[in-house]
Protein backbone atom coordinates (compact mmCIF):
# COMPACT_ATOMS: atom_id res chain seq x y z
CA UNK A 1 0.00 0.00 0.00
CA UNK A 2 1.00 3.45 -0.88
CA UNK A 3 1.35 4.55 2.82
CA UNK A 4 3.00 8.16 1.61
CA UNK A 5 0.42 8.65 -0.67
CA UNK A 6 -2.51 7.89 1.81
CA UNK A 7 -1.17 9.91 4.22
CA UNK A 8 -0.89 12.92 1.92
CA UNK A 9 -3.86 12.71 1.18
CA UNK A 10 -5.16 12.57 4.91
CA UNK A 11 -2.97 15.28 5.72
CA UNK A 12 -4.59 17.45 2.65
CA UNK A 13 -8.15 16.62 4.12
CA UNK A 14 -7.30 18.26 7.48
CA UNK A 15 -5.89 21.15 6.08
CA UNK A 16 -8.74 21.69 3.48
CA UNK A 17 -11.13 22.02 7.17
CA UNK A 18 -8.41 23.73 9.07
CA UNK A 19 -7.70 26.57 6.47
CA UNK A 20 -11.41 27.33 6.93
CA UNK A 21 -11.31 26.50 11.11
CA UNK A 22 -13.37 29.59 11.47
CA UNK A 23 -16.44 28.48 9.20
CA UNK A 24 -15.39 24.95 9.92
CA UNK A 25 -14.50 24.27 13.89
CA UNK A 26 -15.82 27.63 15.45
CA UNK A 27 -19.14 27.52 13.73
CA UNK A 28 -20.10 24.79 14.41
CA UNK A 29 -19.17 25.21 18.42
CA UNK A 30 -20.87 28.58 18.56
CA UNK A 31 -24.29 26.86 16.89
CA UNK A 32 -23.92 23.85 19.75
CA UNK A 33 -23.17 26.54 22.69
CA UNK A 34 -26.64 28.62 21.42
CA UNK A 35 -28.71 24.76 21.54
CA UNK A 36 -27.38 24.73 24.93
CA UNK A 37 -28.26 28.52 26.37
CA UNK A 38 -31.78 28.16 24.90
CA UNK A 39 -32.69 24.56 25.96
CA UNK A 40 -30.81 24.68 28.86
CA UNK A 41 -32.39 27.81 29.76
CA UNK A 42 -35.94 26.87 29.59
CA UNK A 43 -36.14 23.07 30.54
CA UNK A 44 -32.97 22.88 32.92
CA UNK A 45 -35.97 22.88 36.03
CA UNK A 46 -38.64 21.16 34.23
CA UNK A 47 -37.20 18.15 32.69
CA UNK A 48 -35.11 14.91 34.57
CA UNK A 49 -34.13 13.04 31.79
CA UNK A 50 -32.22 10.61 34.12
CA UNK A 51 -32.56 10.21 38.01
CA UNK A 52 -30.54 13.09 39.78
CA UNK A 53 -29.28 14.60 36.18
CA UNK A 54 -30.10 17.92 35.36
CA UNK A 55 -31.57 18.65 31.86
CA UNK A 56 -28.44 20.86 31.14
CA UNK A 57 -26.19 17.95 32.02
CA UNK A 58 -28.51 15.38 30.00
CA UNK A 59 -28.08 18.15 26.72
CA UNK A 60 -24.42 18.19 26.86
CA UNK A 61 -23.54 15.16 25.66
CA UNK A 62 -26.21 14.85 23.23
CA UNK A 63 -24.86 18.10 21.60
CA UNK A 64 -20.95 17.18 21.88
CA UNK A 65 -21.96 13.94 20.22
CA UNK A 66 -24.55 15.63 17.45
CA UNK A 67 -21.73 17.92 16.56
CA UNK A 68 -19.74 15.57 16.33
CA UNK A 69 -21.79 13.10 13.58
CA UNK A 70 -22.80 16.23 12.01
CA UNK A 71 -19.73 17.31 11.23
CA UNK A 72 -17.78 14.20 10.40
CA UNK A 73 -20.43 13.79 7.72
CA UNK A 74 -20.17 17.19 6.22
CA UNK A 75 -16.12 16.75 5.78
CA UNK A 76 -16.17 13.76 3.77
CA UNK A 77 -19.33 14.44 1.52
CA UNK A 78 -18.25 18.25 0.91
CA UNK A 79 -15.03 18.04 0.08
CA UNK A 80 -16.14 15.03 -2.33
CA UNK A 81 -18.77 17.09 -3.66
CA UNK A 82 -16.64 20.33 -4.39
CA UNK A 83 -13.90 18.50 -5.86
CA UNK A 84 -16.23 16.61 -7.97
CA UNK A 85 -17.69 20.10 -9.38
CA UNK A 86 -14.70 21.69 -9.75
CA UNK A 87 -13.23 19.55 -11.54
CA UNK A 88 -9.64 19.12 -9.64
CA UNK A 89 -10.83 15.85 -8.39
CA UNK A 90 -8.93 14.73 -11.57
CA UNK A 91 -5.94 15.30 -9.86
CA UNK A 92 -6.33 12.59 -7.39
CA UNK A 93 -7.88 9.88 -9.51
CA UNK A 94 -4.81 9.80 -11.85
CA UNK A 95 -2.80 8.80 -8.63
CA UNK A 96 -1.49 5.35 -7.91
CA UNK A 97 -4.36 5.76 -4.34
CA UNK A 98 -5.92 2.64 -3.98
CA UNK A 99 -9.84 2.90 -3.07
CA UNK A 100 -8.86 1.99 0.47
CA UNK A 101 -6.20 4.70 0.47
CA UNK A 102 -9.13 7.09 -0.73
CA UNK A 103 -11.00 5.54 2.06
CA UNK A 104 -9.09 5.47 5.16
CA UNK A 105 -8.11 9.55 4.38
CA UNK A 106 -11.57 10.47 3.90
CA UNK A 107 -12.85 8.71 6.96
CA UNK A 108 -9.73 9.39 8.79
CA UNK A 109 -10.12 13.25 8.57
CA UNK A 110 -13.75 13.00 8.77
CA UNK A 111 -13.23 11.92 11.78
CA UNK A 112 -10.12 14.51 13.01
CA UNK A 113 -13.11 17.19 12.13
CA UNK A 114 -15.78 15.52 13.75
CA UNK A 115 -14.12 14.65 17.00
CA UNK A 116 -11.92 18.05 17.12
CA UNK A 117 -15.42 19.68 16.79
CA UNK A 118 -17.05 17.56 19.56
CA UNK A 119 -13.82 18.56 21.62
CA UNK A 120 -14.39 22.16 21.43
CA UNK A 121 -18.01 22.24 21.79
CA UNK A 122 -17.50 19.99 25.32
CA UNK A 123 -14.50 22.40 26.02
CA UNK A 124 -16.71 25.42 25.77
CA UNK A 125 -20.20 23.73 27.30
CA UNK A 126 -18.75 21.63 29.97
CA UNK A 127 -18.18 24.89 32.30
CA UNK A 128 -22.49 25.46 32.48
CA UNK A 129 -23.33 21.98 33.99
CA UNK A 130 -21.86 19.50 36.45
CA UNK A 131 -20.53 16.26 34.17
CA UNK A 132 -19.15 13.00 35.37
CA UNK A 133 -16.91 10.80 33.43
CA UNK A 134 -18.31 6.96 34.87
CA UNK A 135 -17.38 5.07 32.16
CA UNK A 136 -14.76 7.14 29.96
CA UNK A 137 -14.24 4.48 27.65
CA UNK A 138 -17.69 4.07 25.87
CA UNK A 139 -17.26 8.03 24.81
CA UNK A 140 -14.50 7.27 23.13
CA UNK A 141 -15.55 3.94 21.42
CA UNK A 142 -18.90 5.55 20.40
CA UNK A 143 -17.48 9.10 19.53
CA UNK A 144 -14.80 6.81 16.91
CA UNK A 145 -16.93 4.66 15.88
CA UNK A 146 -20.11 7.42 14.95
CA UNK A 147 -17.49 9.70 13.65
CA UNK A 148 -16.43 7.20 11.13
CA UNK A 149 -19.60 6.22 10.12
CA UNK A 150 -20.97 9.13 9.50
CA UNK A 151 -17.65 9.98 7.69
CA UNK A 152 -18.37 6.96 5.57
CA UNK A 153 -21.89 8.12 4.93
CA UNK A 154 -20.24 11.34 3.66
CA UNK A 155 -18.39 9.66 1.36
CA UNK A 156 -21.80 7.57 -0.19
CA UNK A 157 -23.26 10.88 -0.58
CA UNK A 158 -20.44 13.04 -2.10
CA UNK A 159 -20.23 10.34 -4.51
CA UNK A 160 -23.72 10.31 -4.80
CA UNK A 161 -24.69 14.44 -5.66
CA UNK A 162 -24.07 15.60 -8.57
CA UNK A 163 -24.63 18.99 -7.77
CA UNK A 164 -24.53 20.76 -4.30
CA UNK A 165 -28.35 20.93 -3.68
CA UNK A 166 -29.07 16.97 -3.91
CA UNK A 167 -25.90 17.22 -0.99
CA UNK A 168 -28.15 19.45 1.11
CA UNK A 169 -31.34 17.36 0.60
CA UNK A 170 -29.37 14.43 1.75
CA UNK A 171 -27.97 16.37 4.81
CA UNK A 172 -31.47 17.80 5.60
CA UNK A 173 -34.15 15.20 4.69
CA UNK A 174 -31.55 12.25 5.87
CA UNK A 175 -29.35 13.27 8.53
CA UNK A 176 -30.84 16.34 10.37
CA UNK A 177 -33.70 14.55 11.39
CA UNK A 178 -31.88 10.91 12.14
CA UNK A 179 -29.52 13.14 14.40
CA UNK A 180 -32.35 14.98 15.90
CA UNK A 181 -34.70 11.92 16.58
CA UNK A 182 -31.90 10.24 18.16
CA UNK A 183 -32.83 11.15 21.66
CA UNK A 184 -29.85 14.39 21.36
CA UNK A 185 -32.52 16.82 23.53
CA UNK A 186 -34.28 13.74 24.98
CA UNK A 187 -34.52 10.73 26.94
CA UNK A 188 -36.47 8.12 24.58
CA UNK A 189 -38.43 7.28 27.65
CA UNK A 190 -40.24 10.36 28.01
CA UNK A 191 -41.82 9.24 23.97
CA UNK A 192 -45.35 7.64 23.69
CA UNK A 193 -44.20 3.71 22.79
CA UNK A 194 -44.71 4.04 18.99
CA UNK A 195 -41.97 6.70 18.96
CA UNK A 196 -39.78 4.89 21.19
CA UNK A 197 -40.45 1.44 19.24
CA UNK A 198 -39.46 4.29 15.89
CA UNK A 199 -36.47 5.31 17.49
CA UNK A 200 -34.28 1.88 18.49
CA UNK A 201 -34.52 1.58 14.42
CA UNK A 202 -32.30 4.61 14.19
CA UNK A 203 -28.56 4.02 14.42
CA UNK A 204 -27.99 7.68 15.72
CA UNK A 205 -29.99 6.86 19.01
CA UNK A 206 -27.80 4.11 20.04
CA UNK A 207 -24.72 5.91 19.26
CA UNK A 208 -25.50 9.31 21.50
CA UNK A 209 -27.48 6.78 23.98
CA UNK A 210 -23.51 5.34 23.85
CA UNK A 211 -22.05 7.96 23.80
CA UNK A 212 -23.82 9.65 27.14
CA UNK A 213 -23.26 6.17 29.11
CA UNK A 214 -20.07 7.24 29.15
CA UNK A 215 -21.00 10.13 31.73
CA UNK A 216 -23.46 8.98 33.37
CA UNK A 217 -23.28 5.23 34.09
CA UNK A 218 -27.19 5.08 32.84
CA UNK A 219 -28.75 4.68 29.41
CA UNK A 220 -31.82 3.68 28.14
CA UNK A 221 -30.49 0.60 26.76
CA UNK A 222 -27.57 -1.62 27.35
CA UNK A 223 -24.11 -0.16 25.65
CA UNK A 224 -23.65 -3.87 24.49
CA UNK A 225 -26.34 -3.22 22.62
CA UNK A 226 -25.50 0.13 21.34
CA UNK A 227 -22.41 -0.89 20.76
CA UNK A 228 -23.61 -3.95 18.61
CA UNK A 229 -25.82 -1.95 16.46
CA UNK A 230 -23.40 1.03 16.31
CA UNK A 231 -20.36 -1.56 15.04
CA UNK A 232 -22.55 -3.14 12.45
CA UNK A 233 -23.92 0.29 11.34
CA UNK A 234 -20.92 1.37 10.82
CA UNK A 235 -19.40 -1.93 8.65
CA UNK A 236 -22.38 -2.05 6.32
CA UNK A 237 -21.98 1.73 5.66
CA UNK A 238 -18.29 1.26 5.26
CA UNK A 239 -18.87 -1.30 3.17
CA UNK A 240 -21.15 0.50 0.73
CA UNK A 241 -18.33 3.30 0.43
CA UNK A 242 -15.19 0.88 -0.12
CA UNK A 243 -17.82 -0.79 -2.73
CA UNK A 244 -18.61 2.28 -4.58
CA UNK A 245 -14.70 3.86 -4.73
CA UNK A 246 -13.37 0.67 -5.99
CA UNK A 247 -15.87 0.40 -8.93
CA UNK A 248 -15.02 4.10 -9.25
CA UNK A 249 -19.05 5.09 -8.76
CA UNK A 250 -19.47 8.28 -10.37
CA UNK A 251 -16.27 8.99 -10.61
CA UNK A 252 -14.85 7.18 -13.52
CA UNK A 253 -16.72 6.97 -16.64
CA UNK B 1 -12.73 -3.51 -41.02
CA UNK B 2 -10.10 -1.65 -38.86
CA UNK B 3 -6.67 -1.63 -38.83
CA UNK B 4 -3.32 -2.84 -36.71
CA UNK B 5 -1.54 0.39 -36.51
CA UNK B 6 2.28 -0.64 -35.78
CA UNK B 7 5.67 0.98 -36.16
CA UNK B 8 8.51 -0.27 -37.87
CA UNK B 9 10.57 1.15 -35.26
CA UNK B 10 12.33 -0.96 -33.01
CA UNK B 11 12.41 1.34 -29.68
CA UNK B 12 10.72 -0.07 -26.80
CA UNK B 13 6.76 1.05 -26.46
CA UNK B 14 5.55 3.61 -24.00
CA UNK B 15 2.55 3.57 -24.99
CA UNK B 16 -0.01 0.91 -26.46
CA UNK B 17 -3.16 1.10 -27.62
CA UNK B 18 -4.73 -2.41 -28.78
CA UNK B 19 -8.75 -2.63 -30.31
CA UNK B 20 -9.58 0.35 -27.67
CA UNK B 21 -13.40 0.71 -27.63
CA UNK B 22 -15.65 2.52 -25.56
CA UNK B 23 -19.57 2.63 -25.56
CA UNK B 24 -21.01 5.33 -23.79
CA UNK B 25 -24.69 3.97 -22.94
CA UNK B 26 -27.42 7.00 -22.12
CA UNK B 27 -30.87 7.32 -21.68
CA UNK B 28 -31.50 7.87 -25.23
CA UNK B 29 -29.40 4.87 -26.76
CA UNK B 30 -25.52 4.14 -26.59
CA UNK B 31 -22.98 6.33 -28.47
CA UNK B 32 -19.69 4.50 -29.41
CA UNK B 33 -16.82 6.76 -28.78
CA UNK B 34 -13.78 4.90 -29.63
CA UNK B 35 -13.88 2.07 -32.09
CA UNK B 36 -11.27 -0.56 -32.32
CA UNK B 37 -8.22 1.83 -31.88
CA UNK B 38 -5.18 0.14 -32.07
CA UNK B 39 -1.38 1.86 -32.43
CA UNK B 40 1.88 2.82 -30.29
CA UNK B 41 3.94 4.94 -29.33
CA UNK B 42 7.31 4.31 -29.07
CA UNK B 43 9.45 5.63 -25.96
CA UNK B 44 11.06 9.15 -26.82
CA UNK B 45 8.79 10.16 -29.29
CA UNK B 46 6.83 13.43 -29.30
CA UNK B 47 3.59 12.28 -30.93
CA UNK B 48 0.76 14.14 -31.73
CA UNK B 49 -3.27 12.57 -31.59
CA UNK B 50 -5.52 15.05 -33.44
CA UNK B 51 -8.97 15.09 -34.77
CA UNK B 52 -11.93 17.13 -35.03
CA UNK B 53 -14.21 18.11 -32.10
CA UNK B 54 -15.87 14.53 -30.75
CA UNK B 55 -13.10 12.28 -32.86
CA UNK B 56 -12.36 10.21 -29.37
CA UNK B 57 -9.01 12.12 -28.44
CA UNK B 58 -9.97 12.93 -25.10
CA UNK B 59 -11.77 9.93 -24.31
CA UNK B 60 -8.57 8.06 -25.57
CA UNK B 61 -6.42 9.83 -23.14
CA UNK B 62 -9.19 9.29 -20.49
CA UNK B 63 -8.72 5.38 -20.88
CA UNK B 64 -5.06 5.60 -20.66
CA UNK B 65 -5.26 7.91 -17.46
CA UNK B 66 -7.96 5.41 -15.92
CA UNK B 67 -10.47 8.26 -15.98
CA UNK B 68 -12.66 6.10 -18.04
CA UNK B 69 -12.98 2.31 -18.56
CA UNK B 70 -12.44 0.81 -22.11
CA UNK B 71 -15.59 -1.60 -23.24
CA UNK B 72 -12.92 -3.30 -24.95
CA UNK B 73 -9.34 -3.77 -25.62
CA UNK B 74 -6.07 -3.04 -23.84
CA UNK B 75 -4.09 -0.47 -22.94
CA UNK B 76 -0.79 -0.48 -21.53
CA UNK B 77 1.87 2.21 -20.05
CA UNK B 78 5.40 1.43 -20.38
CA UNK B 79 4.44 -2.11 -19.89
CA UNK B 80 1.81 -1.47 -17.72
CA UNK B 81 -1.83 -2.63 -17.86
CA UNK B 82 -4.04 0.51 -16.83
CA UNK B 83 -6.17 -1.47 -15.44
CA UNK B 84 -4.91 -4.75 -14.33
CA UNK B 85 -1.55 -3.04 -12.91
CA UNK B 86 -3.13 0.66 -12.24
CA UNK B 87 -0.48 1.65 -9.93
CA UNK B 88 2.63 1.31 -12.14
CA UNK B 89 1.00 2.60 -14.87
CA UNK B 90 -0.37 5.75 -13.46
CA UNK B 91 3.27 6.80 -12.14
CA UNK B 92 4.35 6.23 -15.56
CA UNK B 93 1.91 8.82 -16.98
CA UNK B 94 1.65 12.73 -16.30
CA UNK B 95 -1.72 14.24 -17.70
CA UNK B 96 -2.13 18.10 -18.21
CA UNK B 97 -5.87 18.24 -17.96
CA UNK B 98 -7.86 20.36 -20.98
CA UNK B 99 -9.90 22.24 -18.52
CA UNK B 100 -8.58 24.62 -15.75
CA UNK B 101 -9.05 22.89 -12.57
CA UNK B 102 -7.39 23.97 -9.29
CA UNK B 103 -8.06 23.14 -5.45
CA UNK B 104 -8.76 26.63 -4.00
CA UNK B 105 -7.76 25.85 -0.46
CA UNK B 106 -4.09 26.11 -1.40
CA UNK B 107 -0.84 27.90 -2.87
CA UNK B 108 0.85 26.71 -5.59
CA UNK B 109 3.49 25.13 -3.88
CA UNK B 110 1.21 23.27 -1.86
CA UNK B 111 -0.56 22.24 -4.70
CA UNK B 112 2.53 20.66 -5.89
CA UNK B 113 3.97 18.87 -2.50
CA UNK B 114 0.67 17.48 -1.94
CA UNK B 115 0.34 16.11 -5.78
CA UNK B 116 3.91 14.58 -5.39
CA UNK B 117 2.77 13.24 -1.92
CA UNK B 118 0.15 11.19 -3.85
CA UNK B 119 2.61 9.16 -5.29
CA UNK B 120 4.95 8.75 -2.73
CA UNK B 121 7.17 11.04 -2.98
CA UNK B 122 7.89 13.18 0.08
CA UNK B 123 10.88 15.05 -0.42
CA UNK B 124 11.01 16.97 -3.67
CA UNK B 125 11.41 20.34 -2.88
CA UNK B 126 14.20 20.36 -5.54
CA UNK B 127 12.62 19.30 -8.72
CA UNK B 128 9.17 21.12 -7.51
CA UNK B 129 11.58 24.52 -7.11
CA UNK B 130 13.18 23.90 -11.20
CA UNK B 131 9.38 23.39 -12.17
CA UNK B 132 8.38 26.48 -10.96
CA UNK B 133 11.58 27.84 -12.32
CA UNK B 134 11.44 26.55 -15.69
CA UNK B 135 7.67 28.03 -15.54
CA UNK B 136 7.96 31.24 -14.49
CA UNK B 137 6.00 30.38 -11.09
CA UNK B 138 8.39 31.03 -8.79
CA UNK B 139 7.39 34.41 -7.36
CA UNK B 140 4.02 32.28 -7.51
CA UNK B 141 5.00 29.67 -5.58
CA UNK B 142 2.96 31.16 -2.29
CA UNK B 143 -0.09 32.81 -4.05
CA UNK B 144 -3.24 31.18 -3.62
CA UNK B 145 -4.73 29.03 -6.64
CA UNK B 146 -7.77 31.60 -6.62
CA UNK B 147 -5.41 34.45 -7.08
CA UNK B 148 -3.84 33.30 -10.42
CA UNK B 149 -4.65 34.15 -13.71
CA UNK B 150 -5.74 31.79 -16.18
CA UNK B 151 -2.67 31.23 -17.83
CA UNK B 152 -0.53 30.98 -14.67
CA UNK B 153 -3.35 28.18 -13.32
CA UNK B 154 -2.16 25.93 -16.89
CA UNK B 155 1.50 26.31 -15.64
CA UNK B 156 0.83 25.25 -12.22
CA UNK B 157 -1.40 22.35 -14.26
CA UNK B 158 1.45 21.26 -16.44
CA UNK B 159 3.81 21.25 -13.23
CA UNK B 160 1.42 19.16 -11.30
CA UNK B 161 1.23 16.77 -14.39
CA UNK B 162 5.33 16.63 -14.10
CA UNK B 163 5.68 16.23 -10.36
CA UNK B 164 6.32 13.20 -9.95
CA UNK B 165 8.82 12.84 -13.00
CA UNK B 166 6.37 10.60 -15.07
CA UNK B 167 8.37 8.91 -18.53
CA UNK B 168 5.09 9.72 -20.28
CA UNK B 169 3.90 13.00 -20.60
CA UNK B 170 -0.15 13.35 -22.32
CA UNK B 171 -0.99 17.06 -22.76
CA UNK B 172 -4.69 17.17 -23.48
CA UNK B 173 -4.46 20.70 -25.48
CA UNK B 174 -2.68 22.29 -23.31
CA UNK B 175 -2.27 25.87 -25.20
CA UNK B 176 -6.11 26.44 -25.43
CA UNK B 177 -6.78 30.00 -25.12
CA UNK B 178 -3.40 30.84 -23.87
CA UNK B 179 -1.17 33.66 -24.46
CA UNK B 180 2.47 33.50 -27.13
CA UNK B 181 4.80 33.73 -24.09
CA UNK B 182 3.50 31.03 -22.17
CA UNK B 183 2.92 28.78 -25.20
CA UNK B 184 6.42 29.62 -26.00
CA UNK B 185 7.49 28.46 -22.46
CA UNK B 186 5.62 25.61 -22.28
CA UNK B 187 6.99 24.28 -25.83
CA UNK B 188 10.58 25.03 -25.11
CA UNK B 189 10.19 23.31 -21.42
CA UNK B 190 8.09 19.97 -22.98
CA UNK B 191 10.88 19.93 -25.93
CA UNK B 192 13.62 19.81 -23.53
CA UNK B 193 11.87 16.62 -21.40
CA UNK B 194 11.62 14.97 -24.79
CA UNK B 195 15.16 15.37 -25.59
CA UNK B 196 15.86 14.11 -22.28
CA UNK B 197 13.87 10.98 -23.20
CA UNK B 198 10.22 11.67 -22.42
CA UNK B 199 7.69 10.11 -24.41
CA UNK B 200 5.27 13.10 -25.32
CA UNK B 201 1.45 12.83 -26.55
CA UNK B 202 -0.22 15.81 -27.58
CA UNK B 203 -3.48 16.57 -28.69
CA UNK B 204 -4.32 19.88 -29.97
CA UNK B 205 -6.29 21.84 -32.50
CA UNK B 206 -3.47 24.12 -33.48
CA UNK B 207 -1.95 21.85 -36.14
CA UNK B 208 0.97 24.60 -36.86
CA UNK B 209 2.10 23.38 -32.81
CA UNK B 210 1.47 19.67 -34.16
CA UNK B 211 3.58 19.86 -37.36
CA UNK B 212 6.67 21.86 -35.62
CA UNK B 213 6.70 18.94 -32.78
CA UNK B 214 5.57 16.63 -33.59
CA UNK B 215 7.52 13.29 -35.21
CA UNK B 216 4.37 11.05 -35.73
CA UNK B 217 0.97 12.14 -35.80
CA UNK B 218 -2.26 9.87 -35.43
CA UNK B 219 -5.41 11.65 -36.79
CA UNK B 220 -8.84 10.18 -35.04
CA UNK B 221 -12.41 10.60 -36.60
CA UNK B 222 -15.54 8.74 -35.16
CA UNK B 223 -13.60 7.19 -32.80
CA UNK B 224 -11.28 5.38 -35.44
CA UNK B 225 -7.84 5.74 -37.05
CA UNK B 226 -8.03 7.75 -40.28
CA UNK B 227 -4.08 8.35 -40.68
CA UNK B 228 -0.88 7.27 -38.90
CA UNK B 229 2.19 8.33 -39.61
CA UNK B 230 5.23 10.46 -39.69
CA UNK B 231 4.44 13.95 -40.02
CA UNK B 232 6.75 14.70 -42.86
CA UNK B 233 5.42 11.11 -44.51
CA UNK B 234 1.92 12.77 -44.11
CA UNK B 235 2.57 16.18 -45.73
CA UNK B 236 4.71 14.35 -48.36
CA UNK B 237 1.26 12.06 -49.09
CA UNK B 238 -0.99 14.52 -49.67
CA UNK B 239 -1.68 17.63 -51.84
CA UNK B 240 1.73 18.70 -52.50
CA UNK B 241 0.90 22.30 -53.62
CA UNK B 242 -1.50 24.78 -52.62
CA UNK B 243 -2.50 28.27 -54.03
CA UNK B 244 -3.52 31.08 -51.51
CA UNK B 245 -4.90 34.42 -52.61
CA UNK B 246 -7.15 36.77 -51.07
CA UNK B 247 -10.03 38.18 -52.94
CA UNK B 248 -13.67 40.20 -52.24
CA UNK B 249 -14.97 38.94 -55.54
CA UNK B 250 -17.27 35.83 -55.92
CA UNK B 251 -15.12 32.66 -56.49
CA UNK B 252 -15.42 31.12 -60.03
CA UNK B 253 -17.64 27.43 -59.61
CA UNK B 254 -15.31 25.50 -60.89
CA UNK B 255 -12.56 26.97 -58.09
CA UNK B 256 -15.50 27.90 -55.09
CA UNK B 257 -16.04 23.44 -55.06
CA UNK B 258 -12.82 22.88 -54.31
CA UNK B 259 -11.11 25.71 -52.27
CA UNK B 260 -10.88 26.53 -48.52
CA UNK B 261 -12.23 30.20 -47.55
CA UNK B 262 -11.37 32.25 -44.31
CA UNK B 263 -12.61 35.54 -44.44
CA UNK B 264 -11.27 36.75 -48.00
CA UNK B 265 -8.35 34.31 -47.86
CA UNK B 266 -8.68 31.48 -50.50
CA UNK B 267 -6.64 28.47 -50.02
CA UNK B 268 -7.12 25.66 -53.02
CA UNK B 269 -4.78 22.54 -53.47
CA UNK B 270 -3.21 22.05 -56.61
CA UNK B 271 -0.89 18.81 -57.51
CA UNK B 272 1.29 20.32 -59.94
CA UNK B 273 2.36 23.39 -62.00
CA UNK B 274 -0.34 22.94 -64.60
CA UNK B 275 -2.86 22.54 -62.47
CA UNK B 276 -1.57 26.19 -60.55
CA UNK B 277 -1.90 27.66 -64.06
CA UNK B 278 -5.25 26.24 -65.00
CA UNK B 279 -6.56 28.03 -61.60
CA UNK B 280 -5.27 31.22 -62.64
CA UNK B 281 -6.42 31.44 -66.05
CA UNK B 282 -10.13 30.77 -64.26
CA UNK B 283 -9.61 33.35 -61.94
CA UNK B 284 -8.18 35.92 -64.88
CA UNK B 285 -10.87 34.71 -67.13
CA UNK B 286 -13.68 35.35 -64.42
CA UNK B 287 -12.39 38.56 -63.63
CA UNK B 288 -11.47 37.87 -60.32
CA UNK B 289 -9.25 40.54 -58.76
CA UNK B 290 -6.64 38.76 -56.23
CA UNK B 291 -4.65 39.96 -53.86
CA UNK B 292 -1.08 38.70 -52.00
CA UNK B 293 -1.26 35.39 -54.23
CA UNK B 294 1.59 32.90 -53.39
CA UNK B 295 1.93 29.10 -53.90
CA UNK B 296 3.25 27.31 -51.26
CA UNK B 297 3.46 23.42 -49.82
CA UNK B 298 0.42 21.87 -47.81
CA UNK B 299 0.46 22.50 -44.29
CA UNK B 300 -0.71 20.00 -42.05
CA UNK B 301 -4.29 21.76 -41.56
CA UNK B 302 -4.58 20.98 -45.49
CA UNK B 303 -3.90 17.51 -44.65
CA UNK B 304 -5.88 17.16 -41.98
CA UNK B 305 -8.94 18.66 -43.76
CA UNK B 306 -8.08 16.94 -46.90
CA UNK B 307 -8.28 13.60 -44.63
CA UNK B 308 -11.09 14.67 -42.74
CA UNK B 309 -13.35 15.04 -45.87
CA UNK B 310 -12.50 11.96 -46.61
CA UNK B 311 -15.19 8.89 -46.27
CA UNK B 312 -15.54 8.30 -42.67
CA UNK B 313 -13.05 6.02 -41.13
CA UNK B 314 -11.23 5.74 -44.38
CA UNK B 315 -8.28 3.08 -44.67
CA UNK B 316 -5.38 5.17 -42.69
CA UNK B 317 -2.90 7.27 -44.59
CA UNK B 318 -0.16 5.50 -43.63
CA UNK B 319 1.12 2.74 -41.23
CA UNK B 320 4.61 3.35 -40.52
CA UNK B 321 7.13 5.99 -39.81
Amino acid sequence: MNFDGTATLFRKEVLRFWNVAFQTVAAPVLTSVMYMLIFGHVLDQRVEAFPGVGYTSFLLPGLVMMSVLQNAFANSSSSLIQSKVTGNIVFLLVTPLSHGAWFAAYIGAAMVRGLAVGAGVLAVTIWFAPLRLAEPWWILVFATLGAGMLGALGVIAGLWADRFDQLSAFQNFIIMPMTFLSGVFYSVHSLPGLWQAASHLNPFFYMIDGFRRGFFGVSDVSPLLSLAVVGVSFLVVAGIALRLLATGYKLRS
Amino acid sequence: MQTSHRTSSTAPVAVHFDEVSKVYQGARGSLRALDGVSFDIQQGEFFGLLGPNGAGKTTLISVLAGLARATGGRVTVMGHDVVSDYAAARKALGIVPQELVFDPFFSVIETLRIQSGYYGIRRNDAWIEELLAALGLSDKAHSNMRQLSGGMKRRVLVAQALVHRPPVIVLDEPTAGVDVELRQTLWAFISKLNREGHTVLLTTHYLEEAEALCGRIAMLKQGRVVALDSTSALLAGRASTMLRFKTDDALPAAIAAMARVTGRTVQAKAHDAAEVETMLATLRSSGVKVEDLEIGRADLEDVFLEIMQGGAAAEPAGVAA
